[in-house]
């Protein structure tokens, strides 16, 4: 006879332990750690290289970059001035805890006040799979729509600041920045917003003041 | 691709489950999901065929429960389902609603024989 046997646990558990490693590892070398996630073309790499530039002799970062293949990223933030370090999935569309823990051994954590992991393009899974970092952003962009938050509720959920990038294309695509703000409200009460343009710089530094001070919040704690 | 990961996670819990029961065989696995979890119960189920076999939980059969998403308002009390376009309580506009129901991902029981 088969015999029923209770199990209540979440499928994702495994990563979710790893990801709790990861984050003791972090905080063992007292740095700050975020995900930042978006669609592809939002513009992650963009707000990266404005963000490692804009705090340029400020805070030491570095950079994990998740991607399909290749490098161009973290060439990018490299060549903005960061230290990084590039994680080819092979295919999968997000990052795991797994994939970072890897990534964590091959950089000299204790150098860095700031770390900050750039996922795979995609505003479907990241969001499931816990890295360990202690925050999490998402870009999204005006020419994505207004109607992404109620598509894809599960990325907007557990976020941590939005930033809404490309501003500057507001007087050219059709955008409804109240309703798409609603969306936000109701999956996110009180999540950080943030409306700049990567490319004009407008908006950027309360977001470069908003991520310092989270920063520093954590290295006085 | 997503759900081969968490098609292995399954794998992995329900293996350690029926060994600390001592089962010899997994029959079937009773998954939860709610609306808001990013799982095609297809995909589950094509890697599942894939990568149970060889194990103990080899053949088994997946159940898939679905639970709707459910919203609440904290200022009218109104319980709703959300659309796609609008997710403000239909009742009295409120943006300030907690979720009830949708965001479950669990693996809930699973049968086996000792």
């Amino acid at each position: 006879m088969p015999q029923r046997i209770p199990v209540v646990e979440k499928i994702l558990s495994a990563n979710d332990r790893l990801a709790v490693e990861n984050q003791s590892r972090f905080n063992a070398a007292n740095v700050f750690a975020i995900n930042v996630m978006a669609s592809p073309g939002a513009g992650k790499t963009s707000l990266i290289e404005q963000t490692v530039r804009g705090l340029q002799g400020r805070l030491r970062i570095g950079m994990i970059n998740g991607d399909i293949a290749t490098s161009f990223d973290a060439d990018r933030a490299q060549a903005a001035g960061a230290t990084a370090i590039q994680i080819n999935t092979g295919g999968d569309c997000h990052l795991d805890a797994v994939m970072v823990q890897s990534a964590l051994t091959q950089l000299d954590l204790a150098s860095f006040d700031l770390v900050i992991i750039e996922n795979v393009g995609n505003l479907v899974c990241p969001a499931d799979f816990k890295l360990g970092t202690h925050k999490s952003v998402l870009v999204a962009s005006i020419p994505e729509g207004d109607d992404k938050p109620y598509k894809y509720p599960g990325m907007y959920r557990g976020v941590n600041a939005v930033v809404i990038n490309k501003i500057d294309l507001l007087p050219y695509v059709p955008f409804r920045m109240d309703f798409f703000k609603q969306g936000i409200e109701v999956l996110n009460p009180g999540v950080a917003q943030f409306e700049l343009s990567c490319r004009t710089g407008e908006g950027l530094p309360g977001w470069l003041a908003w991520l310092e001070g989270q920063v520093k919040e954590f290295k006085q704690a | 691709m997503h759900e081969l990961a968490v098609t292995e996670s399954l794998l992995e819990i329900a293996v350690r489950h029926a060994q600390e029961n001592n089962a010899r065989r997994i029959s079937a696995l009773y998954l939860v999901i709610g609306q808001w979890s990013s799982i095609l119960d297809d995909s589950v189920q094509f890697y599942w065929d894939i990568i149970s076999d060889g194990t103990i939980a080899k053949g088994a059969t997946l159940h898939f429960r679905r639970v709707p998403v459910t919203l609440s308002c904290l200022d009218c009390g109104q319980e709703y389902q959300p659309t796609s376009v609008e997710l403000v309580c239909p009742k009295c506009g409120s943006t300030r609603v907690k979720v009830k129901t949708g965001e479950e991902f669990q693996l809930e029981a699973i049968d086996v024989d000792e």
